[in-house]
């Protein structure tokens, strides 16, 4: 193991010579073992898988020889726990503490047969990785990994060779947009808040990742927390802010624990904290736990969070770009956001902007789950097809069942269904479908799911998160799902159809805030494609889908005998 | 501080650019309807009813938090906005136990007026009947819950004018509900001192003085004003 050392850097040949010395000392091994520690693996126990190979090196006499890490997520999280030898270019897949002996002969010998995960599949092949460049090959808790990788190396050149407008210039030309879900471009929300004249100024990395079935940020920040931390202090050098919050829910500890680490580390090497590399420029960051509401992902709700009020929302304008945190220039910014700016200021501009589509330029990471084979995190340009995601990338739907839609966006999102699933992956073309980028989730579901079961869980989703501060959204969401459940039960009528859309036009249009705005997505994205489902349940009685009752029974409740 | 020329309703006025679209409109004897606003306290931007049309603006806009600029053009009556804000009040009917024949606010209401004025005649949105608790513990007054719209009046009026901060909201969404103190009865505050303010800001028969009956309660909300003219003066 790499011993970690708390050298202050304070020029980038010092970075650089840090960098090559921390790569001369991992050139000493023939072989590294990688044992992803993210919380799916976690989940499976390769946690048990690690400790078994390092002690497994060490009765061997391997140390010397052999690197055995924690390392980052794969992205096939279906596959969990999974182990990489990089130097033999192999990933096992399903590893256990019992295979371990198997996995160090195979560092000479042949690879494990029955644990080979086919790497050159195109689940691996057809990515572009960008903000998950590392593929998991690095130590997401060693900054000495991560300074032996380039990092670092953006945030020196943009405090020794870039004014902060030229940086802010840079975001704007690399047509980087918030990928948060609403797609905002970044770079004008940097020059807003660089053009804002206070005291203080503050940047926020907005981690309260909440969607069902989304975990792209939680494993950005468990896989990349150093890469954020460096996109943070980037952001803060362009708009002149010297405080930051990670604001992280606390459902994600391990995230929370490795950002806390890597703050510790980084202002160690002093990468944060007083005078940056030894430069005039400061930059605090510190980490403030959400505790379970959804709606705090709202920027305006994100911040009375903070200053330590009730996660409600604010009418805006103003903005937090000119009042923020404590009425002060705030910018916030997804994890993934930060997360880009370290490859924009390391490439250049115009090599980012070269990726994507002409009005959603870059790569965006997706959480792919529900109904599809490869369920995990995978991150493709954007303009990729919704069907080379799910069929090409995510292998389609197993056990022999038909695709019926793919949900994205969250609860604000819709389901998309197989006529559109040529569509491209943008944030103009999603919207137009009815549904919405999000920050990247998507659930696949197939013939056994029962798209008014599905709105209806969205709703009570929404319902049950909702923060009751404005009446439409309040009062709204929980009729709505009243409504849907009267359907699925049988009980629903066409007046009552009409109703729920009415409502969802009220809630969409008056809602104070993106939740409630959003809220009505589900239902109307439903409606739109798989109407014939709702008239099933009302006319006929029935679900298609065998959900609401076994196919071709009745969904009413039996009526009591008596 | 700027004054600025803008268009409601097709009527030309000015205001200052500090000022919201509400009182500017109000100032030209435009009204527009309002819950949770109150003159004297900040403002909550919740209850939704004065949402108005703004044109080149693809969103619908609050006009008590929506500060006025030139050039703008702005439209609070169309029949949109009327449909919308039938269906918000609806929905507060719908949200609690509103029973006007046996309220200490009956024809003293709000949110009475509003159904007047909105011209309200039935209720389309199913009752959600919640079962609601009355507080009466304190020596003067009584908090019935089944009458409150959560507009947070008293909220506001107790922490920002009295500075007791005895009112808040627990809960979310739907469960929503005022609380007094950390969710104690409302006799066993330590920090509330009983002025009452609370109760003259409260828009419906939520917040009452003991000893009235069915349409006693008269309340008046205008007392914050002359608190506000008050402080000017001194100051």
């Amino acid at each position: 193991m790499i011993n970690q050392t708390d050298q202050q850097i304070s020029s980038s040949d010092e970075l650089a010579a840090l960098a090559a010395e921390y790569q001369a000392k991992q050139a000493q091994y023939e072989n590294s073992i990688f044992v992803c520690m993210g919380t799916a693996c976690q989940s499976v126990q390769s946690g048990g898988v690690l400790q078994s190979l390092q002690a497994e090196v060490k009765s061997r006499a391997l140390e010397d020889k052999c690197r055995v890490s924690p390392g980052g997520c794969q992205g096939n999280c279906a596959s969990a726990p999974l182990v990489s030898l990089p130097q033999r270019d192999l990933l096992y897949q399903l590893a256990q503490p019992s295979d371990v002996s198997a996995i160090v002969d195979s560092l000479q010998g042949e690879p494990v047969a029955r644990l080979l995960c086919d790497n050159k599949s195109d689940f691996f092949v057809r990515q572009n990785r960008v903000v998950t460049n590392h593929r998991g090959l690095l130590n997401p808790e060693s900054i000495d990994d991560y300074i032996a990788a380039g990092g670092f190396v953006a945030l020196l050149k943009a405090l020794f060779e870039y004014s902060p407008e030229a940086v802010v210039e840079q975001v704007q030309k690399s047509g980087l947009r918030g990928r948060g879900g609403a797609g905002y471009p970044t770079g004008l929300k940097w020059s807003t808040v660089a053009k804002a004249r206070a005291d203080q100024k503050y940047v926020v990395c907005n981690a309260d990742e909440g969607d069902p079935g989304a975990f792209m940020n939680r494993s950005v920040l468990e896989d990349y927390p150093f890469r954020v931390l460096e996109g943070m202090a980037i952001a803060a050098y362009a708009v002149g802010a010297t405080k930051g919050y990670v604001y992280v829910r606390a459902e994600y500890p391990l995230a929370v624990e490795r950002v806390k680490k890597a703050i510790r580390s980084a202002e160690k090497h002093g990468l944060l904290g007083n005078k940056i590399a030894s430069s005039s420029f400061d930059f605090h960051v510190e980490i403030r736990l959400g505790a379970g509401a959804f709606v705090c992902g709202e920027e305006t709700a994100l911040i009375s969070s903070i200053e330590g009020g009730k996660g409600l929302p604010c009418p805006r304008p103003p903005y937090p770009a000119e009042s923020g945190l404590w009425g002060k220039p705030t910018l916030i910014n997804n994890v993934e956001t930060f997360a880009n700016i370290v490859p924009i200021v390391t490439n250049g501009a115009d090599w980012y902007a070269a990726i994507g589509t002409p009005k959603s330029k870059g790569t965006k990471t997706f959480a792919l789950s529900g109904r599809i084979k490869n369920t995990g995190l995978v991150e493709v340009p954007l303009g990729t097809t919704l069907r080379e995601m799910i069929f090409d990338i995510g292998g389609g739907v197993p056990d022999g069942h038909k695709f019926k839609a793919v949900q994205t966006g969250g609860p604000a999102g819709g389901c998309i269904p197989e006529e559109h699933l040529d569509a491209t992956i943008d944030y103009e073309s999603l919207l137009a479908l009815g549904s919405f980028m999000g920050s990247g989730g998507m659930i696949v579901m197939d013939d056994s799911s029962c798209m008014v079961d599905v709105a209806k869980f969205f709703m009570q989703f929404c319902a049950a998160e909702s923060c009751g501060k404005c009446i439409p959204c309040r009062v709204g969401t929980a009729h709505m799902h009243d409504m849907l459940e009267r359907i699925t039960l049988g009980e629903g009528t066409m007046d009552e159809l009409g109703q729920l859309e009415s409502l969802c036009d009220v809630v969409q249009f008056t809602s104070l805030c993106g939740l409630g705005q959003g809220a009505p997505n589900p239902v109307l994205s439903t409606l739109r494609f798989f109407k014939n489902e709702y008239l099933a349940h009302i006319v006929g009685h029935t679900c298609p889908a065998g959900v609401c009752a076994p196919v071709g029974q009745d969904i009413r409740r039996p009526k009591c005998a008596l | 501080m700027r004054v600025v020329t803008l268009k409601i309703n097709g009527q030309e006025m000015s205001g200052r650019d500090d000022e919201d679209i509400l009182h500017v409109a109000r100032e030209h004897g435009i009204d527009i309807p309002t819950l949770c606003q109150l003159d004297g306290v900040s403002e909550w931007g919740g209850c939704r009813l004065c949402l108005v049309e703004i044109e080149g603006s693809p969103k619908l806009s609050a006009a008590c938090v929506t500060k006025v600029s030139e050039g703008m053009v702005v439209n609070t009556n169309t029949e949109r906005l009327a449909g919308y804000r039938k269906s918000i009040v609806e929905m507060l009917f719908t949200e609690g136990n509103h029973v006007c024949s046996v309220c200490v606010s009956n024809n003293n209401c709000e949110l009475q007026d509003m159904s007047h004025e909105l011209k309200i005649d039935h209720i389309s949105l199913p009752y959600r009947y919640p079962l609601k608790e009355v507080d009466a513990s304190h020596d003067l007054f009584i908090f019935d819950a089944n009458r409150c719209i959560l507009c947070t009046r008293c909220i506001r009026v107790c922490d920002e004018v009295e500075g007791a901060h005895t009112w808040d909201i627990a809960g979310r969404g739907i469960k929503s509900q005022l609380i007094s103190d950390l969710h104690q009865p409302w006799g066993d505050s330590p920090s509330c001192t009983s002025c009452g303010k609370c109760v003259e800001a409260c828009p419906t028969g939520a917040l009452f003085e003991k000893g009235k009956a069915a349409g006693e309660m008269v309340k008046d909300a205008r007392f914050l004003v002359y608190l506000e003219e008050m402080k000017e003066e001194k100051s």
